[in-house]
C-alpha cells in the first residue's frame, strides 16, 4: 500500500523477530528506543520460533513487509538442521544484505575514518545447501551462481551507490580461480558498472581484499560480493570499526525488508546477561524508521545515539561500564528531552 | 612421507630456485648471510623463468623437479607470470609434481616496524590440494553456473594431522579448525570430523573450532587470540593473506609448501619489476622462508640465529629498505644482517 507522511494516524506494523542468543535484548532494546520517539509504529512479536520458521512468521511478514530480527541459533556439521536465517532470506528472497560501518563517537577502532557499505548477495552461492557424499571420503558441496541472482545484486550496489552519492564500487571475487562461478558475477558487474559513469568501479580478488582492509581500509566505499565473501567482509569491517556490537545491517528483497545486526552473531556467550552492545541494533532501526519513511524519528534516535557515545557512559565491549539497559535508558533519556 | 629424511645438525643439499625480477637479488642476499651463519647447505641452483618455456613445452623442467625431489627441500624467489595462455602456472606444477598438499604462514610481528596490530602471533595451515580450486564448473543451463567444491577425508586427515605436528614440534598450545560447517555441513563436517579425530591424538594441544566469519572478525579486531589455524583450502587463501595484512604485508611473510615428496619454501610477494635490478628489493621475505627451511631440516639455532639477526636490524631502522619506509640498499640491509651474525 502506498505510505503516507506521519502525522496522518496511520500506524505501521513491524514484525519482530526476537531470535536467540542475545536477539531478544536486541530487539527489546530497538523497540523501547522506537517506542519513545512516538513514532507511529505498532509491533507484532513472533517469538516462538526455536528449530523451524511458523506459517505465522511468513504470514506476519507477507502483511508487515518490514521487520527487527535476531539470529536464529544453526547446528554445525552433518544431520544437524538447516539454518532457519537463511531460510527465511530464500523464502522471502531477501537477496541484498547491506552492512554499513562508520565512525561512531566514544569508540575506540582499530581504523580511523572507515566508512564501508558492503551488499552481499543472499540467496545463492555457496549457501545452495546443495551437498553430498560421492564416495565413503569423498563429498562435494556446490556452489551455485546465476546470471539473474549477480545482475540483481550488481544493479542493487549501483543504484545504492548513485542514491547516496557515493564515489565508488569495488566487486570482491575469486574469478582467477572460480572462472565460471565468479566470472558471472564480474561480468554482471561489469555491464552494470557501464550504466553508471559517474561511479567508479573496481575489483579485488578476496584474499587481497581481506589484506587491503587490515591494512588500508579507507581505500573502500561500496563493496559488493557473492554470498560467502560477504560474510567475511561484513565481519572484518566490523572489526575494524570496534567489534559486532556497533554496525547495523538490513536483508532486503522487492516486497520485504528485515533490520538487524550488521555482523550477525548469536553472542550466546553474554545472552542474557545485559551487557550487550545494541548501537547496531539501534542504528538498524533507524534504517527502519527511514525505510517505512519516518525520516523525523530516524534522526531523532540517530542524534540521541551520536549523543550518548558521545557524552554517555558507553557499553562494555566499547571499553565503557554502561549495561545495556542503562545504555538503552540514556539514549531514550536524550530523545524525549 | 616418500621424501628423504633429515638428520638435525648434518649438512644437506637444497634447491634454489632464484626466479625473476627481484628474485636473483634477494637470493643472492639469502646465500651470503646463510654462507656468513656458516650453515652447512649446498645449494642446487635451478634458473627457471616464468616467462621461458623448456623444450618439452612446460614451464619446469624434469630436471628441476627431480632437483627438489632428490633434495628434499628447495627455496623459492618468486616467478613472473607466463605470458599468454596453455601454461599452467609455475605454482601449480611444483604443487602437483611435488604433491605439495600444506601451504603454511607463520606471522609474527616484526617489532619496530608498526602496524595498527601489536604482538600478532598467528600460523596459518591451508589444505592446499582441494576444495574449491577442484577447477570443476559447468554451466547447468544457460545463466546458471555451478561449482564444485570438494573435500576427502585423505586430504583433511592429511592437513589436519600435518596442523597438529606442526604445532606439537613448534611448542604451540592450540589448534584452531576454521570451518562453515553450519552452512556446508557434510563437507566442512568431514573436514570438522578429522579435525577432531587427530586432536584425540595429541591430547597435550588445545583443540577448538570456529565459524570462519568469526575467524575474520576475531581476525580483524583481536588477533592474538589465535595461535595455529587450519583450514579448508579457500579459508585459509583467505586468512592467510589477512594474517600478513596484520604485519605489514607480504613483503615480510615467509611461508612453506609442505608436501609428500618435498618441501618448498617460498616468498610470497611477487617479483616487483619496477625496483628490479636497482639494489632495493626487501630480502626479508625470502631470509625468513630460508630459516623455515632450515628448521624444518633440523637446523634450528641457525634459523634462531639468521631471523634474529634480520628482525635485529629491522627493529634497529637504520638499514630498512624502502617497502618499509626506509631507504637503505638490498646490500646495505644484507650487510647489516652480516654484521649482526658476526657479533
Ligand atoms: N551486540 C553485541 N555486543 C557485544 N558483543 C557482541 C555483540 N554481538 C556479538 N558480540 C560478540 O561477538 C563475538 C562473536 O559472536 P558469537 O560468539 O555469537 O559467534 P557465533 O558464531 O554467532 O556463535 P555462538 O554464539 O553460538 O558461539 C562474541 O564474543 C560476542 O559476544
Ligand atoms: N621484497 C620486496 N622488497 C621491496 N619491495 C617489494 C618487494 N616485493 C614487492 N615489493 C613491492 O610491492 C609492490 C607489488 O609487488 P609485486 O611484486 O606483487 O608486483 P607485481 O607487479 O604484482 O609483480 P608480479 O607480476 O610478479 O606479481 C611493488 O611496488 C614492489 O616494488
Ligand atoms: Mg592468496
Ligand atoms: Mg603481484
Amino acid at each position: 500500500g502506498s505510505l503516507q507522511s506521519p502525522g496522518d494516524g496511520y500506524l505501521r506494523t513491524v514484525t519482530v523477530f526476537p531470535g536467540h542468543g542475545i536477539g531478544p535484548e536486541l530487539t527489546a532494546a530497538a523497540q523501547r528506543v522506537v517506542d519513545a520517539t512516538n513514532a507511529p509504529v505498532e509491533w507484532e512479536v513472533v517469538d516462538n520460533i526455536t528449530n523451524k520458521l511458523t506459517p505465522e512468521a511468513y504470514a506476519s511478514l507477507r502483511k508487515n513487509h518490514v521487520a527487527l530480527k535476531g539470529e536464529f541459533q544453526v547446528g554445525v556439521g552433518k544431520g544437524s538442521m538447516n539454518s532457519i536465517n537463511v531460510e527465511l532470506r530464500r523464502e522471502m528472497e531477501l537477496y541484498a544484505n547491506v552492512v554499513h560501518s562508520f565512525p561512531l563517537p566514544g569508540t575506540n577502532p582499530r581504523h580511523e575514518g572507515v566508512d564501508i557499505v558492503m551488499i552481499r548477495e543472499s540467496t545463492e552461492g555457496e549457501y545452495s545447501g546443495m551437498e553430498h557424499e560421492v564416495a565413503p571420503g569423498i563429498t562435494e558441496a556446490l556452489k551455485v551462481m546465476t546470471k539473474a541472482g549477480t545482475r540483481r545484486i550488481a544493479e542493487y550496489a549501483f543504484e545504492y551507490a548513485y542514491l547516496n552519492r557515493r564515489g565508488k564500487v569495488t566487486a570482491v571475487h575469486k574469478a582467477n580461480i572460480m572462472k565460471r562461478a565468479d566470472g558471472l558475477f564480474l561480468d554482471s558487474c561489469r555491464e552494470v558498472a557501464k550504466n553508471y559513469p559517474n561511479v567508479k568501479y573496481e575489483e579485488v580478488i578476496v584474499d587481497n581484499c581481506m589484506m587491503q582492509l587490515v591494512s588500508k581500509p579507507q581505500q573502500f566505499d561500496v563493496m559488493v560480493t557473492p554470498n560467502f565473501y560477504g560474510s567475511l567482509v561484513s565481519n572484518v569491517v566490523a572489526g575494524l570499526v570496534g567489534g559486532p556490537g556497533l554496525v547495523p545491517g538490513a536483508t532486503i528483497g522487492k516486497e520485504t525488508a528485515i533490520f538487524e545486526q550488521g555482523a550477525r552473531h548469536l553472542a550466546s556467550d553474554i545472552a542474557g546477561t545485559n551487557t550487550a552492545n545494541p548501537t547496531g541494533m539501534l542504528f538498524a532501526a533507524v534504517m527502519m524508521l527511514r525505510h517505512i519513511r519516518l525520516p523525523v524519528f530516524a534522526d531523532s534516535v540517530e542524534d540521541a545515539l551520536f549523543y550518548v557515545l558521545e557524552h554517555g557512559s558507553r557499553p562494555r565491549d566499547i571499553g565503557g561500564n554502561a549495561s545495556l539497559s542503562e545504555f538503552v535508558d540514556a539514549v531514550c533519556e536524550h530523545i524525549n528531552k | 612421507s616418500t621424501g628423504p629424511t633429515f638428520t638435525p645438525g648434518e649438512p644437506f643439499r637444497a634447491t634454489l630456485f632464484p626466479g625473476d625480477g627481484i628474485g636473483p637479488e634477494i637470493s643472492e642476499a639469502v646465500q651470503r648471510i646463510f654462507e656468513v651463519a656458516k650453515v652447512p647447505i649446498e645449494w642446487d641452483h635451478q634458473i627457471i623463468s616464468g616467462h621461458v618455456v623448456n623444450k618439452d613445452g612446460d614451464l619446469i623442467s624434469e630436471e628441476a623437479l627431480n632437483s627438489v625431489r632428490q633434495n628434499g627441500v628447495g627455496l623459492k624467489g618468486p616467478f613472473g607470470t607466463p605470458i599468454g595462455t596453455g601454461h599452467r602456472s609455475l605454482n601449480l606444477t611444483l604443487r602437483k609434481a611435488l604433491n605439495l598438499y600444506a601451504n603454511v604462514r607463520p606471522c609474527v610481528s616484526v617489532k619496530g616496524y608498526e602496524t595498527k596490530y601489536k604482538n600478532v602471533d598467528v600460523v596459518t595451515i591451508r589444505e592446499n590440494t582441494e576444495g574449491e580450486y577442484s577447477g570443476l564448473e559447468h554451466e547447468v543451463v544457460k545463466g546458471v553456473v555451478e561449482n564444485v567444491k570438494v573435500i576427502t577425508r585423505h586430504a583433511s586427515e592429511r592437513i589436519a594431522h600435518y596442523a597438529f605436528e606442526y604445532a606439537h614440534q613448534h611448542g604451540r598450545k592450540t589448534v584452531c579448525a576454521v570451518h562453515k560447517a553450519t552452512i556446508m555441513k557434510i563437507v566442512d563436517g568431514l573436514f570438522l570430523e578429522c579435525c577432531r579425530e587427530a586432536a584425540a591424538k595429541y591430547p597435550d594441544i588445545k583443540y577448538e573450532e570456529m565459524v570462519m566469519d568469526k575467524a575474520m572478525l576475531t581476525m580483524a579486531a583481536n588477533p592474538t587470540y589465535f595461535d595455529v589455524m587450519v583450514m579448508p583450502n579457500l579459508y585459509g587463501d583467505i586468512a592467510s593473506d589477512l594474517a600478513a595484512g596484520l604485519i605489514g604485508g607480504l613483503g615480510l611473510t615467509p611461508s612453506g609448501n609442505i608436501g609428500e615428496d618435498a618441501s618448498v619454501f617460498e616468498a610470497v610477494h611477487g617479483t616487483a619489476p619496477d625496483i628490479q635490478g636497482q639494489d632495493k628489493a626487501n630480502p626479508t621475505a625470502l631470509l625468513l622462508s630460508g630459516c623455515m627451511m632450515l628448521r624444518h631440516v633440523g637446523h634450528p639455532e641457525k634459523a634462531d640465529a639468521i631471523q634474529d639477526a634480520a628482525l635485529g636490524v629491522i627493529a634497529d631502522g637504520r638499514w630498512r629498505t624502502g617497502d618499509l619506509g626506509g631507504s637503505a640498499r638490498c646490500s646495505e640491509f644484507t650487510q647489516a644482517v652480516i654484521d649482526r651474525i658476526n657479533i
